[in-house]
């Protein structure tokens, strides 16, 4: 039968044109605009070469400030998000645990909130003289420990850090109950006649078998985290100075001010780089499934 | 005995980090009904008066109940358009994978991860003329969010057996009568995750309309909510109320649609 026939090109049309448009056609033209000195002031566009890209890794930028951020976010959420989310699986799949549905739903829902509003939240939450968490520490005695969370300069990253994984780990926990829940009870009931501790378990039958899971995760972290926007706009707008400032506030920044070019050029850095790790991001799509 | 403390310590963990996700939305509850006074400090105590009068003012001095219809509208508008374009482009895509099929659904799936370049995308908006318009926000939602609805009915539809589509050709059926009245029926499951998913997901989604709606009438709930709080940071109790409302469509939907959330979730966990 005639494949070409019963399922006509067209029908894909639709969606391929309007990815086309509007998502792929900006990347390519941003690249394009990122050799240019596309600003809102003039409407001449001329050609400069590589000088937007030299001035962004050219020595101590503020640019070179938030690919760095950038970075150090994605590494730490990574890492602690996949830390948490595994640990938080493995705990609610144990038989002994209580309700674990609820549990399961009620850390999931952070993740259907708006980041906006997760940011609005927190903003209250960690207000240094209004906000809960301050007033609960003054509260049972350890006033010394009410810090200002969202100003200061050496707490603002961490605490930025914590509340995305708040957010996030619910998400990663239930792929990792999905993952566990996938795995054949017998080899634990086999690993246990042969006297297994729970730690041996562990490490050579879960963390085995969950490898592609892990990978996967870390895969939706890591691109995660490099095109991270809402979660810091929201707390803190990059500030303060720029101390969370990273890639993607960095472009709406350079967007509002009315410098286009060097918001294309942060924005095609940022595009070049997911680019490079595409492969690993559909070859780990396409092993989604646990296999056993 | 060791098992039973294990058990006492497992479920206390569980119970605490439970408690821990569910306490702002607590305190922000409590403290929406408090006075603009007693809300200054935010505290778990409970308000001396419930004043319910909060929640009217928010509706009136936010504008909720246009943004929230904007959000409605662009929500629905978008996720409709996805499912039809992509139902298709899934199933012709998924059934006949060679040469150009191939590449398109490699294309199409790599905008789950890539990063749009907003700035370059104000350009081809401009020349599209669809700056600062509802359809233009809608179309840009469509085209954000079909390589995720691509990828999760593409595996759907990979699973339906053939053979359905030869038994339909052979009976006479034309290419869209075998789509609309054999595959459709069979893909409602996909399409209803890829509805409530993308729904949410639109919904959510303020960093569209910050670079390019300008009009604060066309603004959706989400991004209304932040110029609320920027009016009013010294008003907790209005704040908080504002933000009640603007989760609770999002919290309703999720626990009723949970199904399909967490099944989606797990089955295309590819989201960034």
């Amino acid at each position: 039968m005639n494949r070409k026939k019963i399922y006509p090109w067209y029908y894909a049309a639709g969606a391929a044109i309007l990815f086309f448009l509007l998502c792929f056609l900006p990347g390519v033209l941003g690249i394009a605009y990122s050799f240019t000195d596309w600003n809102n002031f003039s409407d001449e566009i001329h050609f400069v070469g590589l000088a937007n890209y030299k001035t962004v890794f050219h020595g101590n930028s503020e640019y070179m400030k938030y690919i760095v951020n950038t970075l150090w976010f994605t590494v730490a959420t990574t890492v602690l998000k996949t830390v948490v989310g595994l640990a938080l699986g493995l705990l609610l799949t144990q038989t002994f645990i209580k309700g674990k549905n609820l549990h399961r739903m009620i850390i999931f829902s952070p993740q259907v909130m708006s980041y906006l509003v997760v940011g609005l939240v927190f903003r209250s939450m960690l207000h240094p003289t209004t906000g809960f968490l301050n007033n609960f520490l003054r509260g049972i005695g350890f006033g010394g420990l009410a810090k200002n969370w969202l100003t200061d300069l050496k707490l603002v990253f961490p605490t930025v850090i914590l509340v995305d994984t708040w957010k996030g780990m619910g998400y990663i926990m239930v792929i990792v109950i999905a993952g566990l829940l996938s795995v054949a009870p017998e080899y634990y009931e086999a690993a246990s006649i042969d006297g297994a501790s729970f730690f041996k378990k562990f490490t050579c039958i879960t963390l085995p078998l969950l490898k592609p899971v892990l990978v996967n995760v870390t895969v939706l972290n890591v691109t995660y985290g490099l095109r991270v926007f809402d979660m810091i706009y929201s707390l803190t707008n990059g500030g303060p100075g720029n101390a969370t400032g990273v890639i993607n506030t960095a472009v709406y920044k350079e967007f509002s001010k009315g410098n286009l070019a060097m918001g294309t050029t942060l924005s095609s850095i940022l595009f070049l780089v997911v680019l490079s790790l595409l492969y690993f991001i559909i070859w780990s799509m396409e092993n989604k499934e646990v296999e056993v | 005995m060791k098992k039973s403390i294990v058990s006492v310590v497992g479920n206390l963990v569980s119970f605490v980090i439970s408690l821990i996700v569910l306490l702002p939305l607590a305190v922000l509850f409590i403290n929406s009904f408090k006075t603009s006074a007693e809300a200054n400090r935010m505290t778990l105590s409970l308000p001396k008066k419930w004043v319910v009068e909060n929640y009217v003012t928010v509706v009136e001095k936010g504008k909720l109940f246009s943004s929230f219809l904007n959000g409605i509208l662009y929500a629905s508008c978008s996720v409709v358009i996805i499912v039809i374009l992509v139902s298709a482009a899934a199933f012709v895509i998924s059934r006949n994978q060679k040469g150009i099929n191939r590449f398109l659904y490699y294309f199409i799936i790599s905008g789950i991860a890539v990063p749009i370049n907003n700035v370059a995308l104000m350009k081809v908006l401009q020349v599209l003329h669809l700056v600062n318009t509802r359809i233009g926000i809608i179309l840009l939602y469509a085209a954000i969010n079909i390589p995720l609805s691509l990828f999760l009915s593409f595996g759907f539809i990979a699973t339906i057996p053939r053979e359905i589509d030869e038994a339909a050709v052979i009976d006479g059926c034309s290419p869209r009568q075998l789509f609309i009245r054999v595959i459709v029926p069979l893909i409602k499951p996909i399409m209803s995750t890829v509805f409530v998913l993308e729904f949410m997901t639109v919904w959510n989604d303020f960093t569209m309309p910050l670079y390019y709606l300008n009009n604060s009438r066309k603004w959706p709930m989400t991004l209304a909510v932040y110029s609320f709080f920027g009016a009013f940071e010294n008003s907790w109790n209005l704040v908080a109320a504002d933000i009640i409302l603007t989760l609770a469509p999002v919290l309703i939907v999720f626990i009723l649609g949970q199904k399909y959330i967490v099944g989606g979730v797990s089955a295309g966990s590819v989201k960034g």
